[in-house]
């Protein structure tokens, strides 16, 4: 990794921190000097701060503009990514199997030490009886995102085994376009239960466990596959995803790196292989679910 | 009851009015402060719900449309945001119902669950909306119940998607009410506790002459004030006229009460004087027998000592019985000879060896024509009298101060001396004969004068003030006096 001298890396921070305002948010080029890089709600995505932190971070270690675009739905970020318009994204892993074909993956987040992550179902603290998704029969459930693994996939995936038809499961269900929603419509008693990303959860009991408290995780899946970080195809050569891999790899070697990665709640990145997503790839087969080839 | 307060003095009268004034005055505007505050709050509230409502059910639409009830939620959640639950204000729960009334989302789902029925909860609600227009805002107060509901149809296309509820508590849209009826009585207790003690301390100064005027009027038939007596009032209002006449009123009572006064004493010296006229007269004829009788005994000779001795005796004693009655008589008319400047500067020369002797100091002032036409021997003894008085009564180094002066037809004669002040008591009986205020004196001299005045048709005054004692003899002169 090229690192610049101590000067001349502050002047290029002054230099481009002013840019983000002026850049187009949907530019068509490649871009041979900045990255688009696509946040979804695979994490926390709405902590501004600590995402501009780490944009800093980035444009400082890679010595290049990157701006950071954030989505409420996958889906939204999805399209982006079919229409070229990011050159990263951190996707969950069902709909990076999506859109595997255009796609490489790039790292995997490295969670308490493992490459894997789970799916909470969760319930209200008062709700002390419910320890099996199947009590919620007919009642009110919360799902994350259509294209969450944790949120959707993994709540109907079980229902389905269970032998029921997760259409009609449930009373009525919705979704909140984030996980953190999950945990406060849960919370506001507004839904029964709900399916919530094990990381998402543990990290906002780190953060504001007065959330949290509210909730109580009545069962935990098996792991999946941490949400990666992918590369467009189309839009990145090998000089550049080696550039954003060994950056992000490096980050748990830096002091800095490492400040940004316990505000993440992650101990760093590390490159996997695609069939740490077979399992969430079977689930998709047997409910049937497109992926692409 | 009543009459007794209409009986009351003005001194309580008139601040008790004015309480009551005060009172009523400030209780009907809090009354009307209270009222107005109570239209203003429901007004702002119908409006600010009104507003609100309208911009959720804007909101609230494509939500509905895509059955996106997460948002649908955080829509109807977000009047709540960053304000406490106990402080909510009067806006208690926002709620949204399917066309067959059934919850669809609400902002307290854990009170409001989605898709329940409304009537679970509300069901006063629940039998109103039926009969409410669905295209406009209506406001529903079930009179059996403590809440309030503005309920706003959520249109997208003419069609009706759902309704929108806003739920407000009856209660706590009275709590503000509440803090401001009791603003308001603090405010007007503190305007009482200001203005009351103001008024009372006005209202008594107000009554206070009147008071003081009325007193001194109940008190006039058996006790005439004097004019002092009260503080004067300086203004020129009713009252001030009121005080006129009060003021001349005393005036002409206290000169009635002089002139009675005046009246019994002249009466009763007049009776004295006639008293003693007669006796004199009675006494003089057989006094003069005697007289001469004694006379003609002593012509006879041959009396021997101790006869004649006895003879003197009687002698003596019938001749100061002769002098006592002739002073009692006092007779002017006889007298022919006119008053000249000379007579009374021989007074002048006469008095200032007497002055001297007493260590007075004198002043005289004398401003009379050559002759004038009164007995030159009354006037003479007058102020022979008047002066020898002033002397006699005159402290050690003391002043005397005589005058002497003819104007505008009057013979007018001043004297003063700087002496103790005549009491009432003596003022009383001044005038009469064998009344004596200084040791040795035989209580004639004033009784002489005063007879002597009287006979010129004068008048003769008394003032006795602080260390001054003043005696005025007032003798009208005229033409016809001359030809006495």
């Amino acid at each position: 990794m090229k690192v610049l001298p101590n000067r001349n890396r502050r002047r290029i921070v002054q230099a481009l921190s002013v840019v983000p305002l002026l850049s187009l948010p949907f530019s068509a080029s490649t871009g041979e000097n900045s990255f688009r890089f696509g946040m979804t709600p695979a994490f926390l995505h709405n902590q501004h701060a600590l995402l501009e932190d780490w944009r800093l971070y980035m444009i400082r270690h890679l010595g290049l503009k990157v701006d950071f675009t954030q989505r409420d739905s996958y889906r939204e970020t999805m399209d982006l990514i079919r229409l070229k318009q990011l050159d990263f994204a951190w996707l969950c892993d069902y709909p990076y199997l999506h859109l595997k074909d255009l796609v490489r993956l790039l790292a995997v987040p490295v969670y308490q030490g493992q490459s894997y992550y789970h799916s909470y179902f969760i319930v209200h603290k008062n709700n002390t009886q419910v320890d099996s998704i199947l009590a919620l029969k007919d009642k009110l459930f919360a799902y994350a995102d259509p294209y969450s693994n944790s949120g959707y996939l993994v709540p109907r995936f079980e229902i389905h085994q269970a032998g029921y038809n997760p259409d009609n499961f449930f009373k009525k269900t919705f979704f909140t376009w984030s996980h953190k929603k999950v945990i406060e419509s849960v919370a506001s008693q507004l839904s029964q239960g709900g399916a919530v990303d094990s990381f998402v959860w543990d990290t906002l009991s780190k953060v504001s466990p007065s959330l949290t408290d509210q909730t109580r995780i009545m069962w935990k899946s098996p792991g999946y596959g941490f949400p990666p970080i992918v590369a467009q195809i189309n839009n990145v050569n090998e000089q550049d995803f080696i550039l954003m891999q060994s950056m992000l790899l490096d980050m748990s070697e830096s002091r800095e790196g490492q400040r940004l990665l316990t505000r993440l709640n992650l101990d760093g990145f590390s490159i996997q292989k695609t069939d740490l997503y077979d399992s969430v790839s079977n689930m998709m087969k047997v409910l049937g679910v497109f992926v692409s080839t | 009851m009543i009459i007794n307060f209409f009986n009351l003095s003005f001194k309580y009268k008139i601040p008790l009015w004015g309480s009551l004034l005060i009172i009523l005055t400030t209780f009907s505007i809090s009354l009307v402060l209270i009222y107005r505050s109570y239209n203003i709050l429901e007004n702002t509230l119908l409006n600010s719900a009104q507003n609100l409502g309208f911009t959720i059910a804007q909101t609230l639409a494509p939500t509905l449309l895509h059955d996106d009830i997460w948002r649908a939620f955080e829509i109807v959640k977000a009047p709540f945001h960053n304000i406490p639950s106990n402080h909510s204000g009067a806006l208690e729960s926002v709620f949204v119902l399917s066309i067959e009334h059934q919850i669809l989302v609400s902002s307290q789902p854990k009170k409001l669950p989605m898709l329940s029925p409304v009537n679970q909860f509300f069901p006063e609600l629940d039998k109103k909306l039926n009969q409410v227009h669905n295209q406009i805002i209506t406001i529903i107060e079930p009179s059996s119940s403590k809440q309030l509901f503005v309920v706003i149809p959520v249109i997208d296309n003419n069609k009706q998607l759902a309704t929108l509820v806003l739920n407000y508590s009856q209660e706590s849209l009275n709590k503000p009410f509440f803090q401001s009826v009791i603003s308001t009585l603090i405010i007007c207790f503190i305007v009482l506790l200001i203005l009351l003690p103001i008024n009372w301390y006005w209202g008594q100064h107000m009554a206070l002459p009147l008071v003081q005027l009325a007193k001194k009027m109940d008190s006039i038939p058996s006790f005439l004030p004097k004019k002092d007596e009260i503080d004067h009032y300086n203004y020129d209002d009713e009252l001030g006229h009121l005080f006129d006449a009060y003021y001349r009123m005393l005036d002409s009572l206290h000169e009635k009460e002089l002139l009675e006064q005046g009246i019994i004493k002249s009466e009763r010296l007049a009776v004295v004087g006639r008293l003693t006229a007669s006796i004199a007269h009675e006494i003089n004829n057989p006094l003069a027998g005697m007289l001469t009788a004694l006379d003609t005994l002593k012509q006879r000779g041959n009396l021997d000592d101790r006869t004649l001795h006895t003879l003197g005796l009687l002698e003596r004693g019938l001749l100061q019985v002769r002098d006592t009655v002739a002073a009692l008589l006092v007779e002017a008319r006889h007298q022919k000879r006119n008053l000249s400047k000379q007579d009374v500067d021989d007074i002048k020369n006469l008095i200032k060896p007497m002055a001297n002797k007493a260590n007075l100091r004198l002043e005289i002032n004398i401003n009379v024509p050559p002759t004038l036409p009164v007995p030159a021997g009354s006037i003479r003894q007058i102020l022979m009298n008047l002066i020898n008085n002033a002397i006699q009564s005159a402290n050690t180094n003391g002043l005397i101060s005589y005058s002497v002066i003819f104007d505008n037809n009057h013979l007018i004669i001043d004297v003063i001396n700087s002496g103790s002040c005549i009491s009432a008591e003596q003022m009383h009986h001044l005038f009469e004969p064998f009344v004596s205020y200084h040791e040795g004196g035989h209580g004639l001299g004033l009784w002489v004068t005063y007879q002597l005045v009287n006979q010129m048709e004068g008048k003769i005054e008394v003032e006795s003030s602080d260390n001054q004692v003043r005696f005025t003899v007032t003798i009208p002169i005229n033409s016809s006096s001359n030809e006495r």
